[in-house]
């Protein structure tokens, strides 16, 4: 009898390592198929030629295969995105966690709920609908639709991952610290902002990298403002095409090299998603210590 | 006070003011315009009938539908999963290093965007057996997966451990201890996964869109897993850039947006009822 539940155990365990073992092979499976599909295309074009060609024309009679101008876009949409969302998403973090008032912070932190929760597509549609024809009216161009929008949507996009982190972290802080420094005669924003937030800096940049990574990833809402024509992003009000978007645009209808090398761009935004992750992660071990 | 020090704590409360003020009205703006634009084309015959070219109308039924397919076909295939995967790292595994390598790939996953994961569901799964809800439903399994793993872990941590020394004292073998002890306990991690994760799957898109397509057929449970589906979210799109429906695409958009509100709602209160459950 022994020996038959040691057999059982034995299996059971076994299951369960598989199980946990599934995580580690989503992962191995996501990063082959993307390798495998994405290196046949930049082999055929040159790897400089499709990192830093300055053109994108996959249907011209002579095709060419750039995708400098989805990088750079990408780059200065989420840089964008971060210069406008971290600003107002710190100093809301700052205000729920320290300063509100109770009811204040439940109703506002319930707001950023649903905010995170609405779908990105919900975001596309505003943007599309009041954001597109506003930027048009305001600045008087013939399409409101480009950089700027992105931009703006984005920076919308990843308020609540920055607000909900940063607030985690500077709850963190140790209450010492802040008595310590009101005893010394701080006034309360003083020590806020002098002694809580360096104390949570960690926290509070991977929120940052974490906006990052949210705001580089998305393809939906950027697509139905960003006007989806590979041009260099030289203005504001440029339309252009971002890595997420060059792919899911011309997923839809492209076949032989145009479709390949859309995989490879695919494997592009892994690598940067997957450089982002790695500072997220070194981050918030710094956060544990 | 100092002059100085006066305007830095001024200037610090009047950008803390300004900023919650602006992420306070957003939303506040969102959410109204949503519903105010999409509240009147939401009638009965707008969720209850499927689109029409005869009649030239159009009814969201199909999605709906499909929606709440791919929302239990992904939860059925994930959960087994993750609760495995979440029971393997908090029971089973001793080498700290295997941990660290499950933890990091789950970590990796979730940071992976999406339009990522409908790419490679299309090479893995629609390539395979076609675009139909199903291969939707396993992209978002992968997805989800981390959610779901994530939750169930932090409730095993609250399982105390003199449980567990009780029932193996009593002669139980390791596997009778997670069945009778284990298990059961966690139930609160999955539920707070599953809540979250249908709201993700409620959201999502990107993925959708090149592995569970955009039909609008009305089907059953078992024949709409193996046919070609838009969700609301997905048809939401289609209405919108494709076919210039804005109408339609608020209504669909407030119906999201409601929904969204409800999932909220119940995490919140799941939550509280929990930690109120273990603080007992």
């Amino acid at each position: 009898m022994k020996k038959k539940r040691n057999l059982l155990e034995n299996i059971i365990h076994g299951v369960f390592l598989i199980l946990g073992l599934i995580t580690v092979g989503c992962v191995l499976m996501i990063t082959i198929y993307l390798v495998i599909s994405g290196i046949p295309a930049i082999r055929e074009i040159g790897l400089v030629e499709f990192l830093f060609g300055d053109t994108w024309a996959p249907t011209a009679a002579q095709p060419q295969y750039g995708i400098l101008p989805f990088i750079l876009t990408s780059i200065a949409g989420t840089g964008g995105a971060i210069l406008i969302g971290v600003p107002i998403g710190f100093f809301t973090a700052v205000y729920l966690a320290k300063k509100a008032p109770k009811r204040v912070k439940e109703v506002v932190g319930q707001a950023v709920s649903l905010l995170a929760g609405i779908p990105s597509v919900v975001y596309g549609l505003v943007g599309m609908t009041v954001l597109v024809p506003g930027i048009r009216r305001i600045f008087r161009i013939p399409d409101g639709s480009g950089l700027l929008a992105s931009i703006i949507v984005l920076s919308v996009m990843i308020l609540p991952s920055i607000i909900k982190m940063s607030v985690t972290a500077l709850e963190a802080v140790p209450k010492e610290y802040e008595d310590a420094s009101l005893a010394l005669g701080a006034t309360p924003e003083e020590t806020w902002f002098r002694v809580s937030v360096p104390a949570a800096k960690s926290g509070i940049a991977a929120a940052v990298v974490l906006g990052i990574g949210r705001a580089i990833g998305e393809a939906m809402a950027v697509m139905m403002v960003a006007g989806n024509v590979a041009n260099m992003p030289n203005s504001p009000f440029q339309t252009v095409m971002f890595l997420t978007t060059a792919v899911s645009y011309g997923m839809g209808y492209s076949d032989g090299l145009y479709r390949q090398a859309l995989f490879s761009i695919a494997l592009v935004l892994f690598l940067f998603v997957m450089l982002i992750n790695a500072v997220l992660d070194f981050f918030l071990k710094g956060e544990q210590k | 006070m100092s002059t100085k020090r006066n305007v830095y704590v001024w200037a610090m409360r009047i950008l803390m003011w300004l900023a919650s003020g602006i992420t306070a009205a957003l939303t506040l703006f969102l959410v109204g315009y949503v519903l105010v634009q999409g509240i009147p084309n939401i009638t009965w015959e707008f969720l209850s009938t499927k689109p029409s070219y005869l009649s030239d109308t159009i009814g969201i039924l199909p999605d709906i539908l499909n929606t709440v397919y791919i929302v239990i076909a992904t939860l059925v295939i994930v959960i087994p999963l993750g609760v495995g995967a979440a029971v393997y790292l908090t029971e089973y595994a001793t080498n700290k290093k295997v941990v660290g390598i499950i933890e990091y790939a789950a970590e990796a996953l979730s940071g992976i965007p999406s339009i990522i994961y409908g790419l490679v569901g299309m090479l893995m799964f629609s390539n395979n057996f076609g675009t139909c809800l199903m291969a939707g439903a396993l992209t978002l399994a992968i997805m989800n997966l981390p959610t779901i793993m994530r939750n169930t872990q932090e409730s095993l941590k609250t399982v105390p451990q003199s449980y567990r020394e009780g029932a193996f004292g009593l002669g139980a073998g390791k596997w009778r201890v997670i069945r009778t002890v284990v298990l059961p306990n966690c139930i609160d991690g999955v539920i707070t996964g599953c809540i979250l994760s249908a709201g993700r799957i409620l959201g999502e898109s990107a993925a959708l869109l090149f592995t569970a397509g955009f039909a609008h057929s009305l089907n059953g449970f078992v024949a709409g897993l193996g046919s070609s589906g838009a969700t609301l979210t997905v048809a939401m799109y289609v209405y919108a850039k494709e076919r210039g429906e804005f109408g339609v695409a608020f209504g669909i958009a407030a119906i999201l947006m409601m929904l969204a509100f409800l999932i909220n709602l119940s995490a919140t209160a799941v939550a509280k009822h929990f930690r109120k459950k273990n603080a007992e």
